[in-house]
């Protein structure tokens, strides 16, 4: 199990360093000289107030935006400007704050769908649904029925996502993450609008996907109770900029993080 | 009562999968082949070559801008333009190469289709919705020009049309005048099953999948590491391939010789509204919407006069021409408001209803 106060938090190698990066988009920084790094295996929480920055660091680490400065380092080579998927093709899953799913699609298909990289059977194939393209789609059916079976989600599993209510669905966008079998997984605000048992729920799969798979997780939360409990070092943003970086002890008692929740008189 | 899921277990993946899991579906689309087929023997000519030939001509083009607009999202107004390469291509080869089967050089005129539909494909990676309507505008535009202007096209032929040779399939003429509706339906029927058949594996599996996503959630699937403009080019390519070989049977095996007229945005629009009514995203739907703006005037023509005429209502041939369009007008609308997803949503809910009835639930 989670030390989560020992004072030796490093869980593994660095497997992504943020140096130094600063992000504008003409003269508004989003951010401004962070640096931190992910280490293999751990879960990393991201908090701030709105507007902090966290997102759009996300938004970094998986390709959407460049650094304006600095740089990234994924497992211990420098990213180059690149295009989200490749970044998910090397290995950085996402969930997002507000639900991306394919809407049209089954919860199946949606999961599936996240497979879509491991699959590579030839067009030829796939025009005749036949040989290689059907050996494919049962091998990979195959895992997708195990994350089905994981997040609990059986009984919905050919009901179109749209219909869904708003926890499921956050639960078969993290089904579909987990789908690309990634080494990074980032997951913007996993809880949010959640009831407190639904909470409790994804909290037990972030938990679990984490020491089973070892999957290293990077998530963005405001429940700071969530965020507390699950995570094994915690990065602060205020306004773009780095305030705090430790365990959660650690930051739960730093003052600038104290002031930047709540404010300082005066 | 007929209608029921009960009894019918899947035990592999295999089956779970299968594009018709119902054992009634399968034995319902079978029964619609054979009627199809018997059709041939059983229909007059004007029922072949006025109704039938065009409705899969029509459906098989719809399928193409349906695998385009209905399942990636990309919405195009040159499909009029690219069944005209198809046709246009076909006609080059089987005036070039005789010697080969003209149904070979069909097929193949799709891939001419396909390469200049993905051609044209190429802005939709910067631009999407309605600004990627006009950029495909272009390509209408720009290739009916092409019929007009490159004489070369149409071999040099002075009246600047497209006529169609005889050709043979087995000895019995396909192509050209002496061609019967009934062999030049049943080669339709044929080669539209097929296609259908293969776009329905295509939509089922990955590649479908991936078309979707790009069209419920572009930025999302692209973070699953889906190549949007691969993607997005292969659906152009593949339903400019539809619309191609759609194009070619339009011209030989339909109207037997064409001007570049028949290729214009007129063309594009009524494809656009078999699909839109039919339903985005639905291969059916695509037969269902060839149908009911294709064929429905037909049908009103016929039975409108037998309606009116115990009335002692006796009506002029132009009055009843306006009376269908409007009463297909007013059809299109109801339609699209009872069910904006199109008649392929209806025959869907119909379906779910019958596996349960009579009961509500």
């Amino acid at each position: 199990m989670r030390a989560p106060d020992n004072p030796v938090f490093a869980k593994g190698d660095v497997l992504l360093a943020v140096e130094n990066v600063s992000l504008s988009f003409g003269g508004v920084k989003a951010l401004t000289d962070v640096s931190f790094d992910i280490r293999k295996s751990e879960i990393r929480a991201i908090i701030g107030p709105n507007g902090a920055g966290k997102t759009s660091m996300l938004n970094c680490i998986n390709g959407f935006y460049y650094p304006t400065e600095g740089r990234i380092t994924f497992k211990g080579v420098k990213r180059p400007k690149m295009r989200p998927y490749e970044a998910a093709r090397g290995g950085i899953a996402r969930t997002f704050q507000n639900v991306a799913l394919f809407k049209s699609m089954s919860t199946l298909d949606n999961i599936m769908a996240g497979r879509s990289i491991k699959m590579n059977s030839n067009f030829f194939w796939q025009l005749f649904r036949h040989g290689p393209a059907m050996r494919e789609e049962v091998e990979h059916r195959r895992v997708v029925e195990e994350i089905i079976d994981f997040l609990e989600i059986q009984h919905i599993r050919k009901t179109p996502v749209g219909r869904l209510p708003y926890g499921l669905q956050k639960r078969v966008e993290l089904g579909r993450a987990l789908a690309m079998e990634p080494e990074l997984l980032l997951l913007d605000e996993p809880m949010a609008g959640m009831n407190l048992e639904e909470k409790e729920d994804m909290s037990r799969f972030i938990l679990e996907v984490n020491q089973q798979y070892g999957t290293t997780i990077a998530l963005i939360e405001h429940d700071m109770g969530v965020v507390m409990d699950l995570s094994d070092r915690v990065v602060v943003l205020e306004y773009g900029r780095k305030i705090a970086d430790g365990t959660p002890a650690e930051v739960k008692g730093d003052q600038r993080v104290i002031d930047a929740y709540l404010g300082v008189a005066h | 009562m007929l209608y029921r899921e009960a009894g019918q277990f899947k035990t592999s993946y295999v089956a779970d999968s299968a594009i018709f899991p119902l054992r009634q579906d399968r034995i319902g689309i079978g029964l619609i082949i054979l009627a199809a087929y018997a059709l041939a023997f059983i229909g007059n000519s004007f029922l072949l070559q006025a109704v039938m030939i065009p409705f899969l001509v029509f459906s098989l083009a719809s399928i193409g801008l349906n695998i385009l607009t209905g399942y990636t999202g990309l919405l195009s107004l040159g499909t009029g333009a690219f069944m005209g390469v198809g046709a246009y291509a076909c006609y080059k080869l089987m005036t070039a190469f005789p010697e080969v089967n003209v149904i070979v050089w069909i097929f193949v005129s799709g891939f001419f289709s396909a390469a200049i539909g993905a051609l044209f494909g190429l802005p939709s990676l910067r631009i999407k919705g309605f600004y990627l309507a006009v950029a495909t505008l272009a390509a209408q535009f720009f290739l009916q020009w092409c019929f007009i202007r490159i004489p070369w096209l149409v071999n040099y032929n002075v009246s600047g049309a497209l006529d169609a040779p005889l050709r043979t399939l087995f000895g019995i003429p396909i192509v050209g005048a002496t061609a019967t509706p009934q062999t030049r339906y049943l080669v339709v029927l044929t080669i539209v099953i097929l296609l259908t058949w293969l776009a329905s594996n295509l939509v089922h599996g990955r590649i479908g999948r991936m078309w979707i996503a790009i069209r419920d959630m572009d930025l999302a699937a692209e973070l699953m590491g889906i190549r949007p403009l691969q993607t997005k080019l292969l659906a152009f390519a593949v339903s400019s391939y539809y619309c191609g070989v759609a194009g070619a049977l339009l011209v030989f095996l339909w109207y037997g010789g064409a001007e570049y007229d028949v290729f214009n945005i007129n063309q594009s629009f009524f494809i656009l509204f078999m699909v839109i009514i039919g339903g985005l995203g639905s291969l059916i739907g695509s037969f269902f919407g060839a149908a009911l703006i294709f064929i429905l005037p037909i049908v009103l023509g016929i039975v409108l006069p037998a309606i009116l005429s115990p009335f002692g209502i006796s009506v002029g041939a132009d009055v009843i021409e306006h009376l269908r369009f409007m009463i297909v007008g007013a059809l299109i609308i109801f339609f699209l408001i009872v069910e904006p997803h199109g008649l392929a949503r209806l025959w869907q809910i119909g379906k779910q209803k019958l596996l349960v009835w009579p009961f509500p639930y």
